[in-house]
């Protein structure tokens, strides 16, 4: 791989021109999420087993917990976090067994691109997918308890908590498709790690649904934004050493 | 099979009669918690176990970093060691603090920042162990585990300012007060003594743990080596 790379450097791929190199570099990104859409909207394998289990999490937690109109005022923001949660772990687990099985994450590592640039693309399908089945869960939810949940504070923290979420999913997935266990164990290697994110993500969710001012859930925005940057910018760097064969 | 150095057979024989003067001092010298009574002796070992197991823990993150820079595999045994005896103290001190919470909170366990932090901490460092489990090539599981360890060690402190969302009941005996603590009490001179002297003999047995843990990871390596040599 090294050899070939190098041979890359020579020849003048891997320019030091940086214009250049970030043009290759998103050109690279979207091709990924490219390929990802597109194999995804011909088989809907993924996003339609989400959403399945999305809606069966939630028939479950609706008995499980008795989603009266009492109790869903203050449970609602857990329980749609630990749907996008579950569902979540599914999601990322097929997208990068997908890459595994077949020997399609060598070919990626074959080709001549920056490998941050693949765990970009990843990142950035992953966290697509998981905006779609949170974008039909949502209203779904909505109907189902007579509760409004299109709100913009909402959707935003939504947003910041899935891309906590799929940030560090998809730099763990990549690892756990690559162990014995597979698929057992991203869900124990992920939870423990995005404690934190799923906690300020269901505090502000449930901050806003209670219709507190910005201000006072400024505090759990901040930690996801603060989670996010830091969680991006470390599989950025360690993305590397967990694809090198 | 090299010899075990005497240095280490010293520092066994060292840290047995270390442990058992820090229980002498913890349970006889010490003065008894004019509030919690006895059950207040649990607190020199607790912290103890504690202050080792987060300086191993950090220490982790440490050697996650100098793996994945340098790539060699001594690393990665030095790693295995430092967490495998860091978990088995913080395990320590999650029990020690359960059981002075039952009398002091009325509860074996509450979901504070600390405890949860403490918590969520072990369960990261098990989970390390199970991805190391499933990984056959050497290097990918020293590569893998330093990645691993390394997220675990940045995710810790977020998740510890996450659960300050929530109020916490933990008692800060060590430089500042919490208001809200329960359970909270000054140390006396006799206190400070076993207390002071806990930390050390814990660092000492520590250290004594790690060293022959290092000991083993290395006849760990040998025995693999010789199984793949004697497969081929």
């Amino acid at each position: 791989m090294d050899d070939r790379r190098r041979a890359a450097d020579q020849s003048g791929q891997w320019s030091n021109d940086h214009g250049q190199n970030a043009g290759g570099f998103f050109k690279a990104i979207g091709a990924i999420v490219w390929k990802d859409l597109r194999a995804e909207f011909r088989s809907w394998e993924l996003i339609s087993a989400m959403l399945v289990f999305s809606l069966l999490v939630i028939l479950i937690f609706n008995f499980a917990l008795e989603l009266d109109i009492k109790t869903r005022q203050s449970v609602t923001a857990g329980v749609l976090w630990a749907t996008f949660a579950f569902a979540g772990t599914l999601g990322l687990n097929r997208s990068m067994a997908l890459e595994k099985d077949r020997g399609c994450l060598d070919g990626l590592l074959l080709a001549p691109v920056d490998r941050s640039a693949i765990y970009f693309g990843k990142f950035f399908s992953n966290l697509a997918f998981m905006l779609i089945v949170e974008a039909i869960v949502l209203p779904v939810y909505s109907v189902l308890y007579n509760t409004n949940l299109f709100q913009p504070g909402l959707l935003l923290v939504i947003l910041l908590g899935s891309v906590g979420y799929t940030s560090i999913g998809t730099l763990l997935a990549t690892m756990s498709v690559q162990t014995r266990a597979r698929d057992i164990l991203l869900p124990i290697l992920l939870f423990p790690v995005v404690f934190a994110v799923l906690l300020a993500a269901v505090r502000a969710s449930g901050g806003i649904l209670d219709n507190l001012t910005i201000a006072d859930i400024a505090f759990p925005i901040n930690l996801l934004i603060t989670y996010d940057v830091i969680f991006i910018a470390a599989s950025f760097m360690l993305f590397d050493s967990i694809v090198e064969e | 099979m090299n010899q075990k150095p005497l240095a280490l057979k010293i520092l066994d024989l060292v840290s047995m009669l270390l442990l058992l003067a820090a229980a002498y001092l913890a349970i006889v010298v010490a003065p008894t918690e004019k509030v919690m009574g006895d059950v207040q002796r649990v607190f020199y070992f607790h912290v103890g176990t504690a202050w080792v197991a987060l300086i191993g823990f950090v220490f982790t993150a440490v050697l996650s970093v100098i793996y994945l820079i340098t790539k060699n595999l001594k690393w990665d045994r030095i790693q295995v060691a430092a967490v495998e005896v860091s978990v088995v103290f913080f395990l320590i001190t999650i029990i020690l603090g359960s059981i002075w919470a039952r009398p002091a909170w009325n509860t074996w366990w509450t979901w504070d920042p600390r405890l949860t932090t403490a918590a969520i901490a072990e369960l990261i460092y098990i989970a390390y162990f199970m991805l190391r489990q499933g990984i056959d090539d050497p290097d990918k599981r020293a590569r893998f585990g330093a990645v691993y360890a390394l997220i675990g060690g940045l995710s810790a402190p977020i998740t510890f300012f996450a659960i300050r969302l929530f109020r916490t009941i933990h008692p800060v005996v060590i430089a500042g007060a919490n208001a809200e603590a329960e359970g909270n009490f000054s140390m006396s001179g006799d206190m400070l003594t076993a207390f002071f002297f806990a930390l050390f003999a814990f660092t000492i047995i520590f250290i004594d743990l790690f060293w022959n843990r290092i000991r083993l990871g290395e006849y760990q390596n040998e025995v693999e080596e010789r199984k793949l040599k004697a497969a081929y």
